[in-house]
């Protein structure tokens, strides 16, 4: 039989807790979740001597064990209760050589909770550069611990910690602070009243109640002992950090020797320019300039190739199997369609995965909030969310993806919601064909107006975001005061495996996540474009022909398409829709092309094609014929379907309309509840309605 | 009222002398703001919002409303 080893691994943000996780377990690693909260459990598995596995539970970070986030208080949760089946059996704490006193507070705690633990100094390739010099045997002597100097960088000391971890049974569980020297007669009372309890468990359960929200109190009852007010407990709070803080110094003046002169200063040298009042956003907008030019363009390519792919293999699947009948076209147009419409959406995300990584690690994403906070503050939003808001304009996709990195929930939250009010590419299409359509020609001092146009539609798009953050913000509930202390890390060059592993599990997490929902939705609304009820959908092809005798073949089949699509289920549904689109100057035609959009935005282009008989010709053509087309369309009256109003007014809709599945899919993902999504469906699309009706009813 | 984090112009350096104000945060506190503990500020964002320095060590940011309640004592040099 097998050994295994419960191990947590604990450390403050920035101390590079992710590398030793990546390092412990490489790609062994798996995301999952706690249940009932948005909190990504990470777990791996770490192979020690023969037959032993060591089970690692990457914690979110944390620089204490008073939580004050979500995130934070899956740590405390975990280490106060012996009971959970991921109770460690010994804590990993890791640090980071600069920062050790600062470090060394959370290390304290977790000794004092008695949980066997080790002590990780990471980047320890950095001391001689900085000029830090430790003794290591007087510092484990003095916090009763085993001390690991790792390199995560230079790939040093690994074997070391994997060792230490499967000896962890010889630790030392002594205590590194007396918790009654924060207030004897105070703990006195509490042992007293709780004889069995640990003191210092019982501390963190009451004082948690202060600064976060009540924790799970297992068989702990309160009602009989007589605690203190709040500020009293922050008050002993603070006395147990400034206890906490003389203990650690005192060993460190032992231990630790800091020689500055010899300290090469990046950071300085590096804020100088990042933080300037100019330089320093002009440096931002730049990278964000770039960020965006990748994922718009350069993803364009694979993405090309992944829609030509998938293409050729269902024309493959059709043309193998002809007789295949309702079997085939399930497989070809169904799945493998909706297989690619999952995997169309890899190189974005990979794409600004990679970059949001990169930020990250380097330390420079710390900067963008502190440039950007003053700006957004005001919208409920924090600096972090400036780059999600801006990668919505390549795809929201992704976008929602990368608000992960806000650490705030709420800020988080309105940032995942008005992300898709960004103009994404998939826009652009619809735009274009409309734009062209109903916008005159001529310009405005150089400018056309067909440009102007759809600057003003990003600038909408954008105006509408700060705003609805701006009212969400001041909306939604605050569950508790929120504060802004932002550690600024020293600048690092990112890690090439950390960089490739957050790429691949951000993927990977969409597709397997997201990308379930995706396809369902597509084959769903697929079979609704393919099957309707009754006989004009079946006997399209006899109606048709009897019809129309005297033209074309290639004509003949666009309108078979045509008169099928319109007896579908989608059919029905635009028909039946027809009456509430109508005050916005939409006929049944544009009401299918918007129930179609759902799937991805600029379908509305190829379902018109489609309606509109064109739908076999080549795709420089059809853009073409269907502008003519729609401009040509008429009511029965022999009034236009598209004028200026009803152009304009399909504008705004596009412009906020909750349209597409794949962010549905993603925000429930990310939200972990259907309640958000929902929420962004109905109520942007209900903004979308009032902004067309308003615009057309004016314009008309 | 006596001179605190926000008193201070860049690259001045001062002593934390109180930080028992209500709406500190615990987070700052543990980090190294506490009484004795040597403050340097180091950056400005435009209208010296949020502000950049160095506590006890630690390298934060924190917005001007809470370095106004840091009271200290300036340090010449």
């Amino acid at each position: 039989m097998s050994k295994q080893v419960k191990v947590a691994l604990i450390g403050n943000p920035n101390t590079g807790k992710t590398s030793v996780f990546n390092a412990l377990t490489g790609l062994n690693q798996k995301v999952g979740n706690y249940p009932g909260i948005t909190v990504d459990k990470k777990e791996g598995i770490c192979k020690l001597s023969r037959g032993v596995k060591a089970y690692i539970l990457d914690l979110p970070g944390t620089y204490s064990l008073n939580a004050s986030s979500v995130d934070e208080n899956v740590v405390i949760e975990l280490l106060l209760n012996k009971n959970n089946k991921d109770f460690p059996d010994v804590a990993v704490v890791v640090s980071d050589v600069e920062n050790l006193k600062r470090n060394l507070l959370l290390f304290t705690q977790i000794k004092d909770l008695k949980i066997p633990s080790i002590l990780v100094i990471n980047m320890s390739d950095l001391m001689s550069r900085k000029g830090i010099s430790l003794n290591i045997p007087i510092l484990e002597q003095k916090l009763y611990t085993k001390v690991a100097l790792l390199s995560t960088r230079k790939n040093t000391g690994i074997e070391n910690l994997k060792t230490l971890i499967e000896n962890y049974k010889s630790l030392p569980k002594s205590q590194c602070l007396d918790v009654t020297s924060i207030d004897s007669d105070y703990f006195e009372r509490l042992k007293k009243a709780f004889p069995n309890q640990a003191l210092y468990k019982l501390w963190l359960v009451i004082t948690q109640d202060v600064n976060f929200r009540s924790i799970a109190r297992n068989e702990l009852d309160f009602t009989n002992f007589q605690t203190k007010t709040e500020p009293e407990l922050k008050r002993l709070q603070q006395k147990e950090a400034i206890k906490r803080y003389q203990f650690i110094n005192g060993i460190l003046n032992e231990t630790q020797i800091i020689d500055r002169s010899k300290a090469k200063d990046l950071r300085s040298k590096l804020d100088r320019i990042l933080t300037h009042k100019i330089w320093g956003y002009f440096i931002f907008f730049t990278i964000l300039l770039a960020i965006f030019q990748v994922i718009y363009d350069w993803a364009t390519i694979p993405m090309d190739l992944i829609d030509n792919t998938f293409a050729s293999l269902a024309n493959w699947i059709k043309n193998t199997y002809p007789n295949g009948g309702k079997i085939t076209d399930l497989l070809a147009e169904g799945i493998v369609s909706g297989i690619g419409g999952v995997v169309i959406f890899i190189p974005q995300i990979a794409f600004l995965f990679l970059f949001i990584s990169i930020l990250e690690e380097s330390g420079y994403m710390s900067r963008v909030v502190f440039l950007m906070d003053k700006i957004m503050r005001r919208f409920g939003i924090s600096g972090k969310s400036v780059v999600p808001l801006i990668s919505g304009t390549a795809c929201a996709i992704p976008a929602v993806m990368a608000t992960r990195n806000i650490e705030n929930w709420k800020e988080r939250l309105i940032t995942i919601l008005v992300t898709p009010f960004m103009t994404c590419s998939a826009r652009l299409p619809v735009y274009l064909i409309i734009i062209a359509l109903v916008i005159p020609n001529g310009d405005f001092i150089g400018i056309s107006f067909q440009a102007l146009t759809l600057m003003l539609l990003y600038l909408i798009g954008f105006g509408m975001a700060i705003f609805s953050a701006y009212v969400l913000d001041k909306v939604m509930k605050v569950q508790r005061k929120t504060y802004f202390v932002v550690e600024m890390p020293s600048y690092k060059l990112p890690l090439l495996k950390n960089v490739i592993i957050t790429v691949i599990e951000k993927t990977k997490t969409f597709v397997l996540e997201a990308g379930k929902i995706i396809l369902a939705i597509s084959i769903i609304l697929w079979a609704m474009a393919s099957y309707g009820p009754g006989e004009k959908f079946n006997n399209a092809e006899e109606i048709v022909t009897a019809k129309y005798n005297n033209i074309s073949d290639t004509e003949l089949e666009d309108k078979i398409a045509s008169y099928q699509l319109e007896h579908s289920y989608v059919g029905i549904v635009g028909k039946t829709i027809e009456p509430i689109i109508k005050p916005l100057g939409y006929d049944w035609k544009i009401g299918i092309g918007l129930v179609a959009s759902f799937a991805a935005r600029e379908v509305f282009v190829g379902t018109l094609a489609t309606i509109y008989s064109v739908g076999s010709a080549s795709e420089n053509e059809s853009i073409e014929t269907i502008k003519i087309k729609m401009s040509n369309e008429q009511y029965e009256n022999g009034n236009k379907v598209f004028t200026f109003a009803s152009g304009i007014s399909l504008l705004l809709f596009y412009a906020f309309a909750m349209q597409c599945m794949s962010t549905l899919a993603i925000v429930k993902r990310e939200t972990k509840t259907w309640k958000w999504p929902l929420i962004q469906l109905f109520g942007m699309t209900t903004i979308a309605y009032l902004f067309a009706f308003i615009s057309f009813q004016l314009l008309k | 009222m006596g001179l605190t984090v926000a008193d201070l112009n860049k690259g001045e350096r001062g002593v934390i002398i109180d930080c028992s104000s209500e709406g500190i945060p615990l987070k700052l506190l543990e980090m190294g703001c506490l009484p004795g503990n040597e403050v340097t500020l180091l950056h400005l964002a435009p209208f010296s919002d949020p502000m950049y320095m160095n506590i006890n060590g630690s390298f934060l940011a924190i917005r001007k409303e809470t370095a106004k309640l840091i009271l200290i004592k300036k340090i010449d040099e």
